[in-house]
């Protein structure tokens, strides 16, 4: 029988599992991996980046202008960023919430896409199409069109991978919007406008307000973006962080910086999460707003923008895999005479380990070591994932107060985790395991809150229905929840498997030169001169491109209609 | 004052509205009444201008309104749920469409203040819309689409969320209220109660098309159909058929009845047996299936499916003699 917890918990029928699950012993040795984990791999490194920041000598050294820079520019580009992404997003909202057309799921899952890509890809793609070996300076070779380095570029790749957010928030929004308000206001005399003004307008605020949070937290902490597309002229606090460890050596000096990022975020988190309760308070019954464009200004809006969108997100998607099989250029030793036509060559040369090249090894050992990394942050993250989600599922007062800490990792970005890393284990760096430890950190979040309601779902009675039936408690676990559990625990371990094939800002602090990852490789590709480098970057991200698609595809297969646990925080 | 012509719908390749024709008068309350997906609701929505038909024409004062924007017909609408906005408190739910219009402050407060008087909501001002009961905000609704003084008032099953008591109180509220306003009001709902509460004259709806017109009293004790007379619960629907021109055999006996049509022999037809305590109706006599306790009568079922009403409770088994009043339903 349930002890007095358990019969609090779940009223008078006592649960199936209790007398297993609610010993004190069992809910300890439930919590003790996953916070040991946290204590040593997250929290003491923290400590360490606290005590280092409140040096003295940094505070007193005369780092507050570069500070002030910093900041200015890592806010105004955020800011700028979010606002573009809303004048993408927001007609697309409206798009996807009011509109039925052809396509448009197909369409929807495009914008999503990019959400999901490693940031090394996304700047390989933007590079394919409008780097100076792109298509478009490869078809005018005469103009001296620059993007590669600017602000745009910044800017054009931050809406490209926000954009879902804001689609995905407001239209949510928008569809659980009861019709009927507007039409009452439209009966009371307002017109398009002034219904959209007096009435849709403040009724989205939250939800506009939790987008546009969300959206400029991700803008906030970005780093592949500016570090691969922004070029050296401009520095957020993520990328001043990363030089001020690897380039221009100041350990003091980007413990700061990381302490004044990781209270920013904080702030903005605690902010979003008190946005985000009002917008799920504001739901209503569900109704379908959708419907066929019928007037002609309906259809072309409609023609329009999904020809935009198809555009804007298909264009540098399909551009890279193209260009890492098209030669266009010269190659070595080949001087003046360009050759043209397709070429497997940027794929093959990946096998080959040539003198002088980039790496002690042939490139394709970094897709080896990747997937090694990969499958060791899934088996870790799933082993401390599981055992904490399932005390999280029916938390005791104790366990509530332990899962913000869980979530805290998420707050924290991943280049100040590789700091903490270095400060914390210094010489122990050399060996391969501490990466994908730090891919666990990032991938736990995500794993746990993919878990929990999985297993919090699991309706008690169904449990008492068939163990009154007389099904043995293995039997129980095997008919009742492991049909449920299956789904969520393929995609939390394919969560795991993405997020660290595509990790870069840790990896690129963590990683020794003779065990590259994908990422890492497509950097150095990018970064050195020549075809054949650049061709390589190609065929590289091509195939991150890849693995990662049929990732985002097993997940959105696996996920339960009704589910929307896909962006935690 | 409003007149449809020959409205027609498709919705998903089915016929929605078949040639709806009718035509409300000054003053009047029309009920439209229909089961759910007889295409009420979306004629409403077409008069509001919410919606467009695909043939026929809405005129109002003889002039077509397909030209004109919803928000320029000045039709006030009520919905079920009651369309109340969440954001604003109860003053400027009212005071909308006012503040629409333009309207000097001191007149919106004006007519916003005496609204609520009238509806009992006196004070209720600063309140918000979700602390009201269900029938609080109906009132608000009614108030909001009355404030503008439209030329018409809607009505989409405005009562259907409501418990059956609060029901009833307002139904009767309302019906006073629009008789003082004197606006000419459509009132859609599938409640014949409600309806026959209500209205000046019912249309009765049934898959997209009207198939009775009349006032409460004319419906009721002439459905018109088979389909009516179950749907309005008019009385017992029996089948039978002509032995010959006047008369017609059933289960419960054989009845000497002239039809409008001429119809002949073995010609199947369906009949209303409506309870009557007239001398000179038909009598049954039929043994008693079952007897039900229905408060100050007794709901007592008889051979043949026939249900009638008692004051004093037969004993099953036993036969009994009633009288009922018989009609053709063609």
């Amino acid at each position: 029988m349930a002890g007095p917890q358990g019969a609090e918990l779940q009223g008078e029928n006592p649960p199936v599992y209790s007398a297993f699950l609610r010993t004190a012993f069992v809910r300890s040795t439930l919590w003790i991996f996953p916070v040991l984990f946290l204590l040593v791999f997250f929290f003491l490194p923290l400590s360490r980046i606290l005590f280092l920041a409140f040096d003295s000598q940094v505070l007193a050294g005369g780092n507050g202008g570069l500070i002030a820079a910093t900041l200015r520019f890592t806010f105004y580009q955020a800011a700028l960023s979010t606002l573009l992404t809303f004048l993408l997003g927001l007609p697309s909202a409206v798009l996807f919430a009011r509109y039925d057309f052809r396509g448009k799921s197909l369409l929807r899952a495009l914008t999503a896409i990019p959400f999901m890509l490693p940031t090394v890809v996304v700047a390989a793609a933007f590079t394919s199409l409008l780097g100076p070996r792109g298509w478009i300076s490869l078809v005018f070779p005469q103009s001296t069109f620059q993007f590669i380095g600017t602000l745009s570029a910044i800017l054009i790749a931050h809406v490209f991978y926000n954009t879902t957010i804001v689609i995905r928030v407001v239209s949510s929004a928008l569809s659980r919007f009861d019709p009927k308000l507007e039409q009452a206001a439209r009966s009371l005399g307002a017109d398009t406008p002034r219904v959209w003004w007096n009435v849709t307008l403040p009724l989205l605020r939250p939800s506009l307000l939790a987008a546009g949070l969300l959206v400029f937290l991700f803008d906030f902490t970005s780093f592949g973006v500016i570090l691969l597309l922004g070029g050296s002229k401009f520095t957020t606090l993520e990328v001043e962080i990363y030089l001020r460890v690897l380039k221009l050596p100041n350990l003091p000096l980007a413990a700061l910086l990381s302490i004044i990022q990781l209270l920013f975020t904080l702030v903005f988190s605690v902010i979003y999460t008190r946005v985000i309760s009002r917008v799920t308070t504001q739901t209503a019954p569900r109704f379908s707003t959708s419907h066929s464009p019928r007037s002609a200004r309906e259809k072309i809006f409609v023609a329009a923008w999904a020809a935009l969108l198809s555009l804007f997100f298909l264009l540098p998607l399909a551009s890279l895999p193209f260009r890492s099989v098209a030669r266009l250029e010269a190659d070595r030793g080949q001087r003046g005479e360009v050759q043209y036509g397709m070429t497997s060559d940027y794929y093959r040369e990946l096998f080959i380990n040539r003198r002088g090249s980039l790496f002690y090894v042939p490139p394709i050992r970094a897709t080896f070591n990747s997937l090694g990394y990969a499958g060791l942050t899934v088996l870790l993250s799933l082993a401390l994932g599981y055992p904490a989600a399932i005390a999280l599922a029916k938390p005791t007062r104790l366990e509530r107060i332990l899962d913000p800490l869980i979530m805290l990792p998420l707050g924290a970005s991943a280049v100040m985790l590789g700091l903490g890393f270095i400060l914390n284990f210094g010489g122990a760096l050399a060996s391969p395991w501490f990466v994908p430890i730090a891919h666990t950190l990032v991938a736990l979040p995500f794993v746990i809150r993919t878990l929990q309601p999985a297993l919090a779902s699991i309706p008690e009675r169904l449990r008492q229905a068939a163990a009154s039936l007389g099904a043995s408690p293995f039997r129980v676990w095997q008919s009742v929840d492991w049909p449920i559990l299956s789904r969520a625990t393929l995609t939390a371990a394919t969560f795991a498997f993405t997020i660290s094939l595509g990790e870069f800002g840790a990896t690129l602090l963590l990683t020794r030169p003779e065990y590259p990852t994908i990422p890492i490789a497509i950097q150095r590709f990018l970064s050195q001169p020549g075809g054949l480098n650049y061709g390589q970057a190609m065929a590289m991200s091509t195939i991150l491109m890849s693995v990662t698609m049929a990732a985002i595809l097993l997940i959105e297969k696996m996920r339960l209609p009704g589910d929307a646990a896909d962006i935690p925080l | 004052m409003l007149e449809l012509k020959n409205i027609s719908k498709t919705y998903e390749g089915r016929l929605l509205l078949d040639d709806i024709t009718f035509a409300v008068q000054a003053g009047e309350t029309v009920c439209l009444l229909g089961a759910s997906g007889s295409g009420k609701s979306t004629l409403l929505r077409m008069i509001a201008g919410l919606e467009s038909p695909e043939n026929g024409r809405i005129l109002f004062d003889h002039i077509d309104l397909a030209s004109t924007p919803a928000h320029l017909r000045d039709f006030g609408l009520v919905f079920q749920d009651y369309g109340l906005f969440p954001h604003l408190n109860i003053f400027d739910n009212i005071a909308f469409g006012l503040k629409m219009r333009k309207l000097p402050a001191p007149e919106i407060n004006l007519r916003v203040t005496s609204l609520l008087k009238q509806m009992d909501l006196a004070g209720f001002e600063k309140r918000k819309v979700t602390d009201l009961s269900g029938g609080e905000q109906q009132r608000v609704a009614l108030a909001r689409a009355l404030a503008t003084r439209p030329r018409l008032l809607m009505f989409d099953e405005p009562l259907g969320a409501l418990d059956r008591s609060l029901k009833e109180g307002l139904q009767k509220e309302l019906r006073s209220i629009l008789r003082k306003a004197g606006i000419p009001a459509i009132y859609v709902t599938h409640d014949q109660d409600e309806a026959f509460t209500l209205a000046d004259r019912i249309l009765l709806l049934h898959e997209g098309k009207i198939i009775r017109a009349g006032t409460p009293a004319e419906i009721w004790s002439n459905p018109g159909s088979a389909w009516a007379a179950r749907f309005l619960n008019a009385g017992n629907v029996i089948e039978g058929a002509f032995v010959s021109p006047d008369k017609i055999k059933t289960a419960v006996g054989v009845f000497p009845l002239k039809c409008r049509h001429k119809h002949s022999k073995g010609q199947r037809i369906s009949l209303l047996l409506k309870q009557s305590n007239e001398i000179g109706e038909e009598e049954l006599r039929l043994k008693v299936e079952d007897v039900l306790f229905k408060q100050d009568q007794f709901e007592v079922r008889l051979r043949g499916g026939i249900i009638v009403h008692l004051k004093d409770a037969p004993k099953t088994g036993q036969t009994i003699r009633v009288r009922v009043k018989v009609r053709c339903l063609e």
